[in-house]
């Protein structure tokens, strides 16, 4: 067992609606979306059209660069929809599930081939970029963060503490690709994961980001231009081990209902492509004042109330918009209701306390104006943070580089942005760095 | 908003003023857009307010020290607290005005230009060139000197968060070097009535420094400087009103600790190798209370849109501060206050000071991954 990995950096949002841990239904969404757009890289090409019969695993989209690597069904029944936006871009193919699944049935063989047919391989994404990873590249490492630190992150051992086999044979069958690092939370004890066999496994201990990957990776191996690791979820990798143990495709997943504004939080069991519509017993009568995100408050998707559950999430948020004017917000001296990490308000007197946030920005946009340190200390990462973001605004190829855009994905600044007074968005900074990027370099 | 201040609407052009004045009351309802969905309750407006309180208790000192000062330089003796306040006052406030009405007038109208948003920045600006100008300067100076530092400094550079130099020092260096006469001898840190000149030996002269330097300092003890009832500039004087400031600045995290103390580390540097060299016989100690050091320590060089950005460079940055200050102050008794001097060089320096400091971290961080 490693030594720990103590994080003194981050900065855990005190938001309230952390999900209570206990399951509160299971879900069987009468219509399912595959979402080619969850997954960043892939070209779609349509492979059914609607009235077709899919069986749960059934190709659905295809990449039309590596026509191997394929999006399965999650759930068996007829697609009902094609869903397409501007251009006649593919957004989403509508599956209406069948009340009793069927699944179509794999048989394991070799690794690569196993999960490119079953639909599994884009749940691997590759760093640097954040894009779905390539079959003919190996990596020179599988990392997988086994606790999340985001705001009402699902709990792993909850979720996924009960499937330890399936992740023991997910690792196992990714062992023969690369050498895979699972990252434990060295504050929970008797973790369900110690146990885990044929990886390595570090401990960590810190606030968020210190349960994303990426951070992660920057202190176990960090990547040097020219290489690439892969990473994926905790159920990406349970997902894994049930396709070797059964031979079939399965994401069915505990997804953590939580946010604010979710009546009675709790996890739910069910599929990716889930509609929020099937969420609405957490969300009551006026889905107009709510905001839904897939993922978490800080890097997660604002999915509308007509949207998805996002493929690679297990948590679902939702929040009140904030569109309300605050007479005299900023010059009050104490604002009972907000959460600041700065000292010029008083929520540093409560820690215990947690917040009914809302999505309201609390201030103008304006350029950077504090420096580096004030972002850095919520990000344990050896990078500068803003000296980056500059060289992504400025689009400076050379400049990013050696500020480090290969260790980092948008998600790992979302803190800096949380905390930033002059509110820019750090995040998407970062992403039009990456794209920028990929363009380049391809 | 009213739709005629919108884009196409009739007051367009009064966009930027209106959204200024309506954010100042309430905080809009605006909401994040894309990445993170919450956000931090801290904006500008609210960073740079406490500035201005921190700097409040050396302004309101300093405006009883103009109506102290005057009192000594007239010879008049039992005259109330509030009476000398209130003449400081009524100096003060036509500077203020000025300071505001010229800076701010050009900070909408760029903004609207440049489509943004008025940010906060002047607000800071504005309520520090008073303080660190001769409290007598001609008005008409002062509109210019302001309009200098803001176009000049900052609006060229792309607004507040984009500027180089710090406009309030800015200001007060075109004062400086366009106007000499008023900037320096010994009655022009002495605020008088017209017509009137100062009573022969009732008072103990100019800002120490500016008698000819710092030798000149003789006749003022630890304790008049370190609570501040000595000429010079309005906010400048009394050291222990900007450690007040200088606490809730550090306090609050806005000013860099590192800066500070790196300043004053690099002053008694110099001061002690000044000393123990024989250049001079004032102990080190005493170049902390002279001048404008401990407010430009406090408040000019903490600035963080032009200090250094990285951990270290704002270490070398304080450090080159302090020891330039008093270099400036023993080597240089043309230049009497070398604070102002030190920091707009070190400020021309900080970006140099980052990139040295980040290549460093790079290529060490570069090797430490080739040897892993």
């Amino acid at each position: 067992m490693s030594d720990i990995i103590v994080l003194k950096r981050g900065l855990d949002v005190p938001v309230k609606g952390c999900a209570d841990l206990r399951v509160s239904k299971s879900m069987n969404p009468a219509t399912v979306a595959v979402q080619p757009g969850c997954i960043k890289g892939l070209l779609p090409r349509l492979l059914v059209k609607e009235g077709d019969r899919v069986l749960c695993g059934s190709p659905v989209i295809a990449d039309k660069k590596n026509p191997d690597i394929l999006l399965t069904a999650p759930v068996s029944g007829t697609v009902k929809e094609i869903v397409r936006g501007e251009k006649r871009k593919l957004l989403a193919v509508l599956i209406e599930a069948d009340e009793k699944q069927e699944f179509a049935e794999f048989k394991p063989g070799d690794v690569r081939s196993a999960l490119l047919s079953s639909g599994l391989w884009p749940v691997l994404v590759q760093r640097p970029y954040g894009i779905m990873a390539d079959p003919a590249v190996t990596p020179k490492g599988i990392f997988v963060s086994a606790f999340n630190t985001a705001p009402l992150a699902a709990d792993t051992e909850f979720t996924l503490g009960q499937q330890v086999a399936f992740i023991q044979k997910g690792i196992d069958a990714l062992a023969q690709i690369a050498p895979v690092h699972v990252s434990l939370d060295a504050s929970v004890k008797d973790s369900a994961f110690a146990k885990l066999k044929g990886c390595t496994l570090h401990r960590f201990q810190g606030k968020h980001p210190a349960g994303n990957v990426g951070v992660q990776i920057s202190h176990i191996s960090p990547i040097r231009k020219g290489e690439t690791v892969w990473t994926l979820p905790l159920h990406g990798l349970a997902a894994i081990g049930k396709l070797f143990a059964t031979g079939r495709y399965d994401v069915r997943r505990l997804v953590a209902v939580c946010g604010p504004a979710a009546i009675e939080p709790s996890y739910v069991e069910t599929v990716p492509g889930t509609p929020v519509s099937c969420f609405a017993p957490f969300y009551g009568n006026t889905p107009e004042l709510d905001r839904f995100v897939s993922g978490n408050l800080l890097s997660g998707s604002n999915v509308g109330a007509d949207g998805y559950l996002g493929w690679a999430d297990d948590q679902f948020t939702i929040i009140h918009e904030g569109t309300e004017e605050e007479l005299l917000g900023w010059i009050r001296p104490i604002r009972w209701n907000r959460f600041s990490t700065d000292r010029s308000y008083f929520s540093w007197l409560m820690p215990w306390r947690k917040y009914d946030m809302d999505t309201n920005l609390h201030g103008g946009p304006r350029p950077f104006l504090m420096n580096d340190g004030y972002y850095a200390k919520v990000l344990p990462m050896d990078i500068y943070p803003v000296f980056l973001a500059k060289a992504c605004i400025a689009g400076d190829i050379d400049k990013m580089e050696r500020f480090g855009i290969y260790e980092v994905l948008p998600e790992d600044l979302a803190t800096c942005e949380f905390v930033d007074p002059s509110k820019i968005y750090i995040q998407d900074c970062i992403a039009k760095g990456i794209d920028l990027m990929l363009k380049e370099m391809a | 908003m009213n739709k005629i201040f919108e884009k196409g609407g009739k007051l367009y052009w009064l966009h930027s003023s209106v959204d200024a004045f309506e954010t100042f009351l309430h905080v809009p309802g605006t909401v994040t857009l894309k990445g993170s969905h919450v956000r931090d309750a801290i904006d500008l407006k609210r960073l740079l307010i406490l500035v201005v309180i921190a700097a409040a208790p050396a302004a309101l000192f300093g405006m009883w020290n103009v109506g102290y000062q005057h009192g000594l330089a007239m010879g008049q003796t039992g005259v109330h607290i509030l009476e000398y306040f209130w003449f400081g006052f009524l100096k003060v406030l036509p500077l203020y005005i000025v300071s505001y009405g010229v800076g701010l007038a050009i900070e909408f109208a760029s903004s609207q230009i440049r489509n943004e948003e008025v940010s906060e920045g002047y607000l800071v600006s504005g309520f520090f060139i008073p303080l660190i100008v001769p409290v007598d300067i001609p008005l008409w100076m002062l509109a210019l000197a302001v309009a200098f530092a803001v176009i000049l400094g900052k609006e060229i550079f792309g607004g507040t968060g984009m500027n180089i130099w710090n406009p309030a020092l800015l200001a007060r260096a075109f004062l400086f070097f366009s106007y000499p006469n008023y900037m320096s001898g010994s009655e022009c840190w002495i605020a008088f009535k017209k017509g009137e000149t100062a009573v022969a030996d009732a008072f103990t002269g100019a800002t120490p420094l500016a008698l000819g330097g710092a030798p000149a300092q003789y006749g003022t003890g630890f304790w008049d400087l370190f609570i501040g009832t000595v000429p010079g500039s309005v906010g400048e004087t009394s050291v222990i009103a900007i450690l007040l400031g200088a606490a809730l600045l550090l306090w609050t995290g806005i000013a860099s600790w590192k800066i500070m103390c790196g300043s004053v580390a690099g002053a008694l540097l110099v001061g002690w190798i000044g000393q123990a060299a024989g250049i001079t016989d004032i102990p080190c100690y005493m170049q902390l209370l002279y001048g404008g050091f401990a407010f430009g320590t406090v408040f000019m060089a903490t600035d963080p849109v032009t200090s250094c950005q990285t951990e270290c460079g704002k270490w070398i940055f304080g450090l080159l501060v302090g020891m330039l200050c008093v270099m400036v102050r023993l080597f240089n008794p043309g230049y009497a206050e070398g604070m102002m001097l030190a920091i707009l060089l070190c400020n021309t320096f900080a970006p140099l000071i980052d990139h040295c400091v980040v290549s460093a971290h790079i290529s060490r961080r570069e090797r430490k991954l080739k040897a892993a």
